[in-house]
C-alpha cells in the first residue's frame, strides 16, 4: 500500500465536485506529507501515525475525528513542533498556536499576566510593560473578558480559562490554530457558547484551525471539512466537505444528518479493530 | 456571517454564563484574617502553659528543679532588662542567618545542577537525600576536629544541616512541575533561558518554599546543637547561656532560654515561612476556604 485512500463523501453537502474558478490558489497553511510516528521499540512498537498526508488551506477550519488511538493528539503535537515525526514532512505556513483540553494557563499569573507573557515570548516582541498591558486588555475584550484580567486562573470557570487561553493564543499572533479536544471538559450549554464565540473569531480574524475532537457533531458545527482518521494506525480515511450555512447551529438537522453519516463511517472503522 | 443581533446576543448569553459560574470574590479584612489565625494559637498556648502550671502544683519534681511558669517569664523578664540574655539573642539569631544564607546559596546551586541532568540526578539524588537524613549532631565531632572550637565549626554544621533540605526542594520543586506547563511554554515561544525564568522557577516556588521551610528547621536545630557543644569563652549565646544555667542548677534561666528558642522558632516558622506559603497556595487555588 503505497498512498492512503481518500473518499470524498457526497452526502447531503456537495452539489458539484468542480471548483469554482479562482485562479491563484490559496497556500496551504498546513501540508503534512508521509507523515508516520512509532513509540517505542522492538515487539513494542506502537505506530502512531502511519504515512498521514493532510493539507489544511490558509484561513480554513479543519475538523479531525477518530476513535481513541488514531493518533490525533499525536499529529497536532508534531504540527506544532513540539516532537519529530519518525519520517515524513511537516510544513506549517505562519506562526502555530496550541490550545489543549485543560486551557493550561500558568496559575502563578494573573489572566492579563498570562496574556502577555505569551506577547513577551513572542521572538519579535517590541512592546514595552504598558503596551503589552493594553494589548492584553484588548485581547481579553476581544473574548469578552475585560474585566477579569487581575482575576487569577483558579476563579474562572473552565469554559472562560479557555477563552483566555484563546486571547493567549492570538497574543502569539497564531495564524494557524491548534485544538486539542478545547471543549471536551465542558458542559453542553457553555460548550455550544464557545462554539459560537469561536467562529465569530474565526470569521472576523481570519485564522487556520486544526481542531481535533471525537464529538461528531461538534464537528460538523464547526468545521469546513471534516478529515476522519483510522486508529492504530492513524491514517486519513475519509473526508467529507462541510457546506452547511454559517452561522450554524449544533442542533440543525443538517448538522444532525451530516453528523449520523460521520458516525456510521467511524463505527465501521472501529469494528476493524474487533 | 453574523449580525449584530447575534452578536449582541452571544455576549450577554457569555456574560451570563460568566457571572453564574464565578463565586463570590469577598476576602476577609485584615483584621478578622489574623485574628482567626491567631486565637487558636493563643488558646493553645494558655493550655499548655496551664498544663505546666498543674505539673508544678503536683510537686512532681522539687520546686528548685522544675518551677512555675510564673518564675521563669519574671526570670525571663529580669534577664532581658539585664544586658546579657539580647546580646546572646543577637549572637546567635546572626549565627542562624549567615549559616542559612550560605546554606541557601549552595543549596539552590546544588539543587540546579543536579535537577538539570538525569546523570547527576541518579548519582546525587539519593546521596542528597541520605545528606538529609543524617543527624546533624553526628557531624560534631568531625567539625571540632577540622575547625576547632570556633564559629566556623558551627556554621559547618548548620551548612550541612540545611543546605541538602534546600537543595532537594529545589530538585523536587522542578521533577513535579506538570508537564502540560512545559508544553504549553515552549508553544508560547519560551526558550531555555526564558523557560527558567517564566515556567520552571515558578512552578517549582511552592515545592521550593517547603525546601526552604524544613531547610530552615534543620539549620536552627544543628545551631542549637552547635552551641551546647561548642562553646567558645567570652562569647554568650542562647547555648552558652543554657549551659551555664545548667551548670549552676539554675532552672528558672534555664527556662527562660529555651522559651526564647520556643519563640524565635515559632516566629519564623508561623510569621515568616507559613505566610509565604500560605499566599502561594492562595494565590494558585491550592488553598481549601473555610
Amino acid at each position: 500500500m503505497t498512498t492512503h485512500d481518500t473518499i470524498v463523501a457526497a452526502g447531503a453537502t456537495t452539489p458539484n465536485t468542480v471548483a469554482p474558478a479562482a485562479p491563484p490558489e490559496p497556500l496551504a497553511a498546513i501540508s503534512v506529507n508521509g507523515l508516520s510516528k512509532a513509540f517505542g521499540q522492538g515487539a513494542a512498537t506502537v505506530h502512531a501515525l502511519d504515512r498521514l498526508g493532510l493539507e489544511v488551506r490558509a484561513g480554513e477550519f479543519v475538523c479531525l475525528v477518530g476513535a481513541s488511538g488514531c493518533g490525533k493528539s499525536t499529529l497536532l503535537n508534531l504540527v506544532a513542533g513540539l516532537d519529530q515525526p519518525s519520517s515524513g514532512t511537516v510544513n506549517v505556513d505562519g506562526r502555530t498556536g496550541l490550545m489543549f483540553q485543560e486551557s493550561a494557563l500558568f496559575p502563578w499569573l494573573t489572566v492579563a499576566g498570562n496574556v502577555e507573557l505569551a506577547l513577551r515570548l513572542r521572538p519579535d516582541n517590541t512592546l514595552r510593560k504598558r503596551a503589552r498591558r493594553q494589548r492584553a486588555d484588548a485581547l481579553l475584550k476581544s473574548v469578552h473578558l475585560d474585566g477579569f484580567a487581575d482575576r487569577r486562573p483558579h476563579e474562572l470557570s473552565g469554559g472562560m480559562r479557555q477563552r483566555v487561553a484563546l486571547a493567549r493564543a492570538f497574543a502569539q499572533d497564531a495564524d494557524v490554530l491548534l485544538m486539542d479536544e478545547p471543549f471536551g471538559a465542558l458542559d453542553a450549554m457553555t460548550r455550544d457558547l464557545l462554539h459560537d464565540e469561536l467562529e465569530r473569531l474565526w470569521t472576523d480574524r481570519s485564522f487556520t484551525v486544526l481542531f481535533v475532537t471525537h464529538n461528531v457533531r461538534e464537528a460538523a458545527r464547526l468545521a469546513d471539512r471534516i478529515v476522519l482518521l483510522s486508529s492504530r494506525p492513524g491514517r486519513v480515511v475519509a473526508e467529507f466537505p462541510v457546506d452547511i450555512e454559517r452561522p450554524r447551529r449544533i442542533d440543525s438537522p443538517e448538522v444532525s444528518s451530516l453528523a449520523r453519516t460521520i458516525t456510521d463511517r467511524l463505527r465501521e472503522e472501529v469494528r476493524r479493530h474487533a | 456571517m453574523l449580525e449584530t443581533e447575534s452578536r449582541e446576543r452571544l455576549q450577554e448569553e457569555l456574560a451570563g454564563i460568566d457571572a453564574l459560574e464565578l463565586g463570590d470574590r469577598t476576602r476577609a479584612s485584615f483584621g478578622r484574617r489574623a485574628w482567626s489565625a491567631t486565637w487558636p494559637k493563643l488558646a493553645a498556648i494558655a493550655l499548655a502553659i496551664g498544663a505546666w502550671q498543674l505539673l508544678y502544683w503536683s510537686s512532681w519534681r522539687p520546686h528548685y528543679t522544675f518551677p512555675s511558669p510564673g518564675t521563669v517569664f519574671s526570670e525571663l523578664r529580669d534577664e532581658l532588662g539585664n544586658g546579657v540574655l539580647l546580646p546572646a539573642i543577637g549572637r546567635t539569631i546572626l549565627r542562624a542567618a549567615k549559616g542559612y544564607a550560605i546554606a541557601l546559596v549552595l543549596g539552590v546551586i546544588a539543587g540546579s545542577v543536579v535537577a538539570r541532568s538525569k546523570i547527576l540526578r541518579s548519582a546525587f539524588g539519593s546521596f542528597i537525600t541520605g545528606l538529609q537524613t543524617m543527624p546533624s549532631v553526628a557531624w560534631f565531632p568531625l567539625a571540632l576536629l577540622l575547625f576547632k572550637r570556633s564559629e566556623a565549626a558551627i556554621l559547618f554544621v548548620v551548612i550541612l544541616g540545611a543546605a541538602p533540605s534546600i537543595a532537594n526542594g529545589v530538585i523536587n520543586g522542578i521533577d513535579n512541575i506538570p508537564p502540560l506547563y512545559l508544553r504549553a511554554g515552549r508553544v508560547l515561544g519560551a526558550r531555555r533561558m526564558s523557560m527558567y525564568r517564566y515556567v520552571i522557577l515558578p512552578a517549582a516556588l511552592p515545592q521550593f518554599v517547603g525546601g526552604l521551610k524544613q531547610g530552615w528547621a534543620f539549620a536552627w536545630r544543628s545551631l542549637m546543637a552547635g552551641e551546647l557543644l561548642v562553646i567558645i569563652p567570652g562569647q554568650f549565646t542562647i547555648g552558652a547561656l543554657m549551659q551555664n544555667a545548667r551548670d549552676v542548677n539554675d532552672a528558672p534561666s534555664l527556662m527562660a532560654s529555651m522559651v526564647v528558642i520556643l519563640i524565635i522558632g515559632i516566629i519564623v516558622d508561623a510569621v515568616f515561612f507559613a505566610g509565604i506559603e500560605r499566599t502561594i497556595r492562595r494565590r494558585r487555588g491550592l488553598l481549601v476556604a473555610s
